[in-house]
Order: C-alpha cells, then sequence, then structure tokens
C-alpha cells in the first residue's frame, strides 16, 4: 500500500481505516453480533415480534432463585476474596516482610487466577470432598466428622471455598498496584501531624484506595457471576445458579421455551455489564488521585 | 512489632489456604493402587486414548488459536498506534468486552446466530464448528494478547521505525514481518503463553459446542472416575504454571538482553 | 543550652556509617540548614529529628528534653517533604486541619486557624480546591502550612524546593524565610543547593559523608572555609599549590613569589607543601590599592556574559578563574594576552584537608 498522490486526496481517509477492517470484522462476527443477537433475542417472540413477555417470565421461583443465588454467591466470593486478597497484598507491601515475599507471591497469583474451572474442582474434591485429604485427616487425628457437622464440598459453600482460589489471587493482583500507590511520605506526613496508625488508615490511606477497593469488589462480582466450569463440575445441576440454567437450557432447552434462554442470558449481561461499568468507573477515578 | 506478626498471619493462612488444595489433589493422584503411593492414575490417563485425543484436539485449537491472534492483533494494534488514534479508545473498549460479557452467552450467540438455517452456517460442518471455536478461544483471549501487544509496542517508536524501513523501500509486510514482529516478540510470547493456559483447561465453549477438548473430557471422567481426575488437574496445574514460568522467563530474558545491548555501548 | 541540641548523633545502616558523630546546638528562632551533596548524610539527620530513623547512638534534646524516647506523632514537629504529600483525598483547607482534628481540636478553632495558616501562605480562597488542582508551588505553601497549623516546636524541610520550577523556587524561598521570621520558629532546611542556603539561613552546616564539616554564617562558610570540601562545594575556587617559608609568620612561595598569608601556619613544618585557594572575584586585571601580590599568566579562556565576563587564566601548569565586571568604556582583554593577577595575599585561603 503506497499513499496515494495529493489530487486523489479525498480517498486518504477511508485507505487508513481499512487497516483495522480484520479487527472489526472479527469483533462484529464474534463478539458484537452474537452479543446482539442475545440481546434482541431477549426481546423477541419466537416468531420475531417484539415482546417482554420474555423478561416477565423470568419470574418463576426457580429463576428468581437462580438468580439469587448467583448473586449471593458473587457476593460472598467478592467479599472475603477482597478482603482475604487486600490483607495479603498489604500485609506483603507494607507488613515488614522481606522483599522476597513479593515475587513468588504474585507469580503464584498469576497462576492460581488462571486455574479456574474443571480441574479446579477436582483439587477441592481431593481436598475437602468425602475421601479428601484434610476431611480423612481431621477425622483420624482430631475425630472431626465434617460430614456428620454439616459440611459438604458439593454445596454452595463449597462452591465459596472453591471459588476464591481464583478471587483472591485476582485481588491480589489488581489491588498490589493500588497500594504501591500509596507514597510513604503520605504515612509519614500524618504521623508527623499526630495521627496513630488507625487514624492514618482511616482517614487517609483507606479513602484513597476505597476507588479501587470498591471497583474491585465489582469485578470480583462480575467475575463469579460468569463462572460455569467450576461450578458445573463441582456442584453441577446441584446448586441452581444462572449460568448452570443458561448451560442446561442451551443443551437441551429444558425450560420448554427458547426465547427464555435468551432472557435469561440478558439477565446475566446486564448484571456483569453493571458491575464492569461500576469497576471501570472508580479505577478512572482513582487514578486521577494516585497521579 | 505487631503489624509484622499480623503481615506473616495473613500470608500464613493464604499460602495455607492455597497449598492444602494442591497437596490433596497430589497426594490424591497417587493413591490409586490400595495402600501404596503409585503413579498408577497418571498411567491409565496418558495411556487413554481419549486423552491423547482431546489433549492433542485442545493443543491443535490453542496453536491455532495463537497464530489466528497474532496475525490480527499484531497488525492492529501497530496500525492503531501508527495512523489511527482516535480509534484507540473505541478499539480498546472492543478487547475489554470478553472481559465483560460472560464466554457462555458468547457461544450461546455463536449457536443461535450460526446454525444451520442461517446466513453463515457454520455449526453445519466440523470444520465449520472448529472454527467457530476458535474463533470463541481468540475472543476469550483478546483482552490479554491485545494488552500485551499493545503495551510492548508502546516501548517502540514504531513511527521512526516505520519511516525508516520507508525510506529503506520496504513494504507494509515486510515492515510487520521483519522490524515490528522482532521487537514486540517477548509481548507476543507472553500473550501466547496466556492463551495457551486458556484455550487447555477451556470448558464452556468446547461443551456447548460439542466438540472434543480437553475441558469437556476431563469434566466427563471427574463423573465417572475417581483417581484420574486428580491426576488431570495436577497435569493442567502443571500446564498452567509452566506458562506463567515461560511468560517470566521470557520477559526476563528480554530485559537481561536488553541491559546487554545497552552495555555494549 | 540550646534550644535544640544534638550531641554525638551516630547512624549506621549495617556496615555503612551514613552519620558520624554529628554535633549542633540550635538557638530557638534559628534557620539553620544542612547543606551537602547526596549522599552526605543531611537527610538521615533530619530524619533522625523526626522520628523516622533511629540512632546508632547519641542525643537529640528539645528545650532540654530527650526526644528520643519519643514516637514521631508526639514530638509536635512540623515537616515539609520534597514531594509535598499532600493527601489527595483532602481538600486544601481539610490538609492543613489534618494535625488539629487529629488532636481533638474544634471545629471553630481549627476552620480559625485554617484560614490563618492559609492568609499567612497568601492563598486564602483556595481551602475547597483538591491538591492535584494546584501547581507545584502552590502545593508546597499548602504543605508548609499543614506543617505550621500545628504550631510545632521545629520546622524541619526536606529539600522542599528541589521538585520545583528554578523561577518559583527563588521567589518560594524567600517566601518560606519571611514566614520563618515573623513566626520566629525554630528550622532546619536540608538542601544541595548552596544559594538556597547561604541565601535563607542564619548558619550553615555543610555536610559530606556523614561528617560536619564546617558551621557558621553564610559569610564565614563563604569567605573563611575551613575545608578544601567546603571552600570547593561553595561557590567556585581556585587552587595552587605551595610550600611553606617561615610557618610562624605565615609566609609561602608560590612559583618564584613570596606571599604573606593573613594567618600563621601553626603546626606546619618550612619546606612543607600546603595547598592554597583564591576566590574568582579577589583577582583582577588591574592593580588596587589593598592588593599588594600578583602572579603573571596568559588569558586562554574568555565568556562574555554580559555585565560579568569569566576569564581563564593559564599560570605555568594550573588554570586560574576570574571573575570581571563589564565596563562599557572598556574592551575586555583577548585570548592569548599576557596578564597579571592582583590579589591580596589576605585573601588567600588555606586548605585544610
Amino acid at each position: 500500500m503506497t499513499t496515494p498522490p495529493a489530487t486523489r486526496r479525498k480517498l486518504r481517509l477511508p485507505l487508513h481505516w481499512l487497516g483495522i477492517l480484520p479487527f472489526v470484522l472479527f469483533a462484529m462476527l464474534f463478539l458484537i453480533l452474537p452479543t446482539m443477537k442475545i440481546v434482541i433475542g431477549a426481546f423477541q417472540t419466537p416468531s420475531g415480534e417484539f415482546t417482554f413477555q420474555n423478561i416477565l417470565d423470568l419470574n418463576t421461583d426457580s429463576i428468581r432463585s437462580a438468580y439469587w443465588t448467583s448473586i449471593k454467591l458473587s457476593l460472598w466470593t467478592a467479599l472475603i476474596g477482597c478482603v482475604m486478597g487486600f490483607a495479603m497484598a498489604a500485609a506483603m507491601i507494607l507488613g515488614g516482610l522481606p522483599k522476597s515475599v513479593r515475587s513468588p507471591l504474585l507469580t503464584f497469583s498469576g497462576v492460581a487466577s488462571n486455574f479456574a474451572g474443571v480441574p479446579l474442582a477436582f483439587a477441592f474434591i481431593a481436598t475437602l470432598g468425602p475421601a479428601g485429604l484434610i476431611t480423612l485427616y481431621l477425622r483420624t487425628e482430631f475425630g472431626i466428622n465434617l460430614r456428620a457437622m454439616g459440611f459438604n464440598i458439593l454445596s454452595f459453600w463449597g462452591l465459596v471455598i472453591t471459588y476464591l482460589f481464583f478471587q483472591i489471587p485476582l485481588m491480589i493482583l489488581i489491588i498490589t498496584p493500588a497500594i504501591d500507590g500509596l507514597k510513604r511520605e503520605w504515612r509519614e506526613a500524618a504521623t508527623v501531624l499526630g495521627a496513630t496508625s488507625a487514624q492514618y488508615w482511616r482517614m487517609v490511606a483507606l479513602p484513597i484506595l476505597f476507588p479501587s477497593l470498591l471497583g474491585t469488589f465489582a469485578l470480583l462480582f462480575a467475575n463469579a457471576f460468569g463462572a460455569v466450569a467450576t461450578a458445573y463440575a463441582l456442584t453441577g445441576p446441584q446448586l441452581n445458579i444462572v449460568p448452570i440454567k443458561l448451560f442446561a437450557q442451551i443443551r437441551g432447552d429444558v425450560l420448554g421455551n427458547p426465547n427464555l434462554g435468551y432472557a435469561l442470558a440478558f439477565g446475566m449481561i446486564v448484571i456483569t455489564g453493571i458491575a464492569n461499568f461500576i469497576y471501570i468507573t472508580l479505577r478512572a477515578r482513582s487514578e486521577r488521585w494516585l497521579k | 512489632m505487631m503489624t509484622r506478626i499480623a503481615a506473616w498471619g495473613a500470608i500464613i493462612l493464604g499460602v495455607l489456604y492455597f497449598l492444602l488444595p494442591l497437596v490433596g489433589m497430589t497426594e490424591f493422584s497417587l493413591k490409586m493402587r490400595r495402600g501404596v503411593y503409585s503413579f498408577d492414575a497418571y498411567a491409565k490417563v496418558l495411556g487413554d486414548p481419549q486423552f491423547q485425543q482431546t489433549f492433542g484436539y485442545s493443543v491443535l485449537m490453542a496453536l491455532a488459536t495463537i497464530v489466528f491472534g497474532v496475525l490480527l492483533v499484531v497488525p492492529t494494534a501497530y496500525w492503531v498506534r501508527l495512523k489511527l488514534p482516535a480509534a484507540r479508545p473505541f478499539i480498546e473498549f472492543i478487547t475489554l468486552l470478553p472481559l465483560v460479557i460472560p464466554a457462555i452467552v458468547i457461544v450461546f450467540g455463536y449457536i443461535r446466530l450460526y446454525n444451520t438455517s442461517s446466513w453463515l452456517p457454520m455449526t453445519g460442518s466440523i470444520t465449520g464448528t472448529n472454527i467457530l471455536l476458535m474463533m470463541g478461544y481468540a475472543t476469550l483471549a483478546l483482552p490479554y494478547m491485545y494488552r500485551s501487544v499493545d503495551t510492548g509496542l508502546r516501548t517502540l517508536d514504531i513511527a521512526t521505525l516505520t519511516e525508516a524501513a520507508q525510506s529503506l523501500g520496504a513494504g507494509w509486510i515486510t515492515i510487520l514481518a521483519r522490524i515490528i514482529m522482532p521487537n514486540v516478540l517477548v509481548a507476543v510470547l507472553s500473550g501466547a503463553f496466556l492463551t495457551f493456559a486458556i484455550v487447555i483447561g477451556e470448558f464452556t465453549m468446547a461443551a456447548l459446542l460439542d466438540r472434543p477438548a480437553f475441558g469437556p473430557y476431563m469434566q466427563i471422567l471427574g463423573a465417572n472416575r475417581a483417581y484420574e481426575p486428580p491426576a488431570l488437574a495436577v497435569i493442567a496445574f502443571a500446564i498452567t504454571w509452566a506458562c506463567m514460568g515461560l511468560i517470566q522467563l521470557v520477559t526476563r530474558l528480554s530485559k537481561h538482553s536488553r541491559a546487554l545491548q545497552g552495555m555494549e555501548h | 543550652m540550646a534550644y535544640l541540641d544534638i550531641t554525638h548523633l551516630e547512624k549506621s545502616f549495617g556496615p555503612n556509617r551514613v552519620v558520624k558523630d554529628f554535633n549542633l546546638g540550635i538557638e530557638k528562632g534559628e534557620f539553620i540548614s544542612l547543606l551537602g551533596p547526596s549522599g552526605c548524610g543531611k537527610t538521615t539527620v533530619l530524619r533522625m529529628v523526626a522520628g523516622f530513623e533511629t540512632p546508632s547512638s547519641g542525643n537529640i534534646l528539645i528545650e532540654g528534653q530527650d526526644i528520643l524516647g519519643i514516637p514521631p506523632a508526639r514530638r509536635k514537629i512540623g515537616m515539609v517533604f520534597q514531594s509535598y504529600a499532600l493527601f489527595p483525598n483532602l481538600t486544601v483547607a481539610q490538609n492543613v486541619a489534618f494535625g488539629l482534628k487529629v488532636a481533638g481540636v474544634g471545629r471553630e478553632q481549627s476552620d480559625a486557624r485554617v484560614a490563618e495558616m492559609l492568609g499567612i501562605i497568601g492563598l486564602p480562597d483556595l481551602g475547597q480546591r483538591y491538591p492535584f488542582q494546584l501547581s507545584g508551588g502552590q502545593q508546597q505553601r499548602v504543605a508548609l502550612a499543614r506543617a505550621l497549623a500545628i504550631q510545632p516546636r521545629v520546622l524541619l524541610l526536606d529539600e522542599p524546593l528541589s521538585a520545583l520550577d528554578a523561577k518559583i523556587r527563588v521567589s518560594l524561598r524567600n517566601e518560606i524565610r519571611e514566614i520563618q521570621q515573623r513566626l520566629g520558629i525554630t528550622t532546619i532546611f536540608v538542601t544541595h543547593d548552596q544559594e538556597e542556603a547561604l541565601s535563607m539561613s542564619d548558619r550553615i552546616v555543610v555536610m559530606h559523608e556523614g561528617i560536619a564539616e564546617q558551621v557558621g554564617s553564610p559569610f564565614e562558610i563563604y569567605n573563611q572555609p575551613s575545608t578544601r570540601f567546603v571552600a570547593n562545594f561553595v561557590g567556585t575556587l581556585n587552587v595552587f599549590e605551595g610550600v611553606v617559608v617561615d610557618a610562624n609568620k605565615g609566609t609561602v612561595r608560590v612559583g618564584e613569589s613570596d606571599l604573606q598569608l593573613k594567618h600563621n601556619l601553626a603546626g606546619m613544618s618550612a619546606a612543607s607543601p600546603v595547598s592554597l585557594a583564591l576566590r574568582p572575584e579577589v583577582l583582577s586585571l588591574t592593580p588596587e590599592s589593598r592588593k599588594d601580590a600578583d602572579i603573571s599568566g596568559k588569558i586562554v579562556d574568555l565568556n562574555f556574559l554580559g555585565s560579568v565576563i569569566w576569564i581563564k587564566v593559564e599560570i605555568g601548569k594550573s588554570t586560574i578563574l576570574i571573575d570581571m565586571f563589564n565596563s562599557p568604556n572598556t574592551k575586555p582583554p583577548a585570548i592569548g594576552d599576557k596578564v597579571k593577577l592582583h590579589f591580596a595575599s589576605s585573601d588567600i585561603l588555606v586548605l585544610n584537608d
């Protein structure tokens, strides 16, 4: 491609944009159009007319319960993930620990945040399942019978514990730059002005970190809400959450109404979309402060 | 000091939480032969023709996705930086979409949009479905691949490099292949390893498109067998770890060689 | 007893002795500069006074009270940082009020003090702005107001002007000095910029490799440097070698001339080598009444800077720099001219290494 001569100036603009045509084509065909198909389909009858009925049909006990369970699952894993992840990141950066702790922790977080899905479920079944390592250890060494106490890895809380394996590292990876951004001089200035450690955290550090914390919470929420594989492999059809319901619907129209699947998926997009929007706006806000 | 004790506490608690499942799955995977630790589960798995087929399939898909992704992303990121800075926010927004829209929704859209009665019946044939799956994988990997390559390009003065190459008579393909690619190789490799890790373990898209990939194979085995699944989990974890480790290695090597280059002057 | 007394202060990081036997007594209301190159230990001394570093040994007393046992939060010391360190989530007014809020001061009293401080720094209307909306100079003034709001006993400034543009630096340093004198607050100012130290301080401590090389007024530091380092670091210096002729009378031989020094050379033996120095401004190309000595040389370089002319003269093997004022009616000399440099032998500095 050579630059056209000056007399053909009018054609220069379109030619430039041609360069990203492959990408735009790919995005349209395999990202945007499929998503639009779902969004539009949620408001269509099987014959193609516009309707709200699909959305209204979401209002069954089973589906409401699925959404509610998904929201609970996402809230809990995001909350615990945020708290534990923040604790570990803060410990690593501000806890006076040797510098050699940081690199392995960040590397491992990179690995763990990608180790989601089917194998993760297996790992937790092998550890906390009926014949799991810890289950047996507690029974033989301490006489504690988890099963009798009502604990079952193949349950809501079992899934929460399993999800944390990739939620906590994700929190660590995202919040570490934000904590790094806390200038040492802020702490020192606050100290010299008479502040205790608690006062510094309450009046300076946590307010500065708040947008990042809240934003990452939203991200973790969205991450959990959309996850399928781990739940499928661990609790399968036993736990009624939206991704599992949608999976079953896609596989075999278990809901008896093909367009209801669209509505289910649409609901997912709305929830993860809002959560991600919150994350992105808050991250932009915090970047302005930590200039 | 109090802070240090609390800090060590948090770290140790976390390490315990992460270590125990890994130990658990490894230990369990060695217990196939009654009463003694053995690699029987691994032998069974690795000898299983299903394993070989599905693992091979996923590896092939991963490589195809990587090649496609590189060919798509590198020229695009380069072109946007060079000629279309106005398009940047728009392109970046697109690359963030796969992180917002769950994979299950995307593949649902594929199935409805490209089924046998549509204008592009990709699901009508095996090859078509394979290509569709690969596009799905490329979509999942897009945010990471684009961000990696874009960061790599940022450190280069591509405008000057391009002008210099053009003044020497190079065409666009030569520029991309001979000048841009080698300089962003580290970024591309990082994106490639990450893509590999994502594709190998992927379940949702492969299962719903009914393709014989490693993810669905693992899940089926998990529903039917006891000791092979943890062995598979160990293998999967090892692969993930290897990918991340290779990314670190490649990054460190590039810094090292860049430092050496600096010293030669 | 001085208001702030530092005695035998030492600090080592592992095997590195960063501060070595540092002693300084500061009077109430004095402005002291710690001047030196990076790594000389000046910031470490400051941070030990603030309480962020613990001395390896030594004492720091304020009004006779040992402050080393007191944590930094309770020493009632104000500190201004090079990077301003304003809290980005608080407004200007909230930043200035921070120390008061922490101490539990009531709303009315706190607001009044904040208004007073903002008035002192000349930014009475910027209370509701956030730090990222201010320029560097404004941020530093707010940082100063914040430090002074708690009425500290001592004010510490850690290279506060280094991050600012040259012009702002000059105007702000005058402001800081003015405010300091108005409030009469005891101040320690750390800098590597000799101009700042000379123009602002009551006394300067020149530091080098952890040691206080000289303590004195700006005039003393500049005109009577006691070591080669001080003479070199503060102002420009022409160094040349001589040989002792008579130690008791204070005469030396330089080249072929015998020169009479201002002081005798107690403790030195005849015919031993001695390092001497002359500031560029004490040398002139024309003879003057009090200038009783001269040396001959050749001009090798000349820089016409407007009101001042820098001239490089080669004398034997050394090169001497001299300053000459421009005179509209006199043509400056040319490169290659043979000249005589006149000076008063009492202006010769003896360098004790």
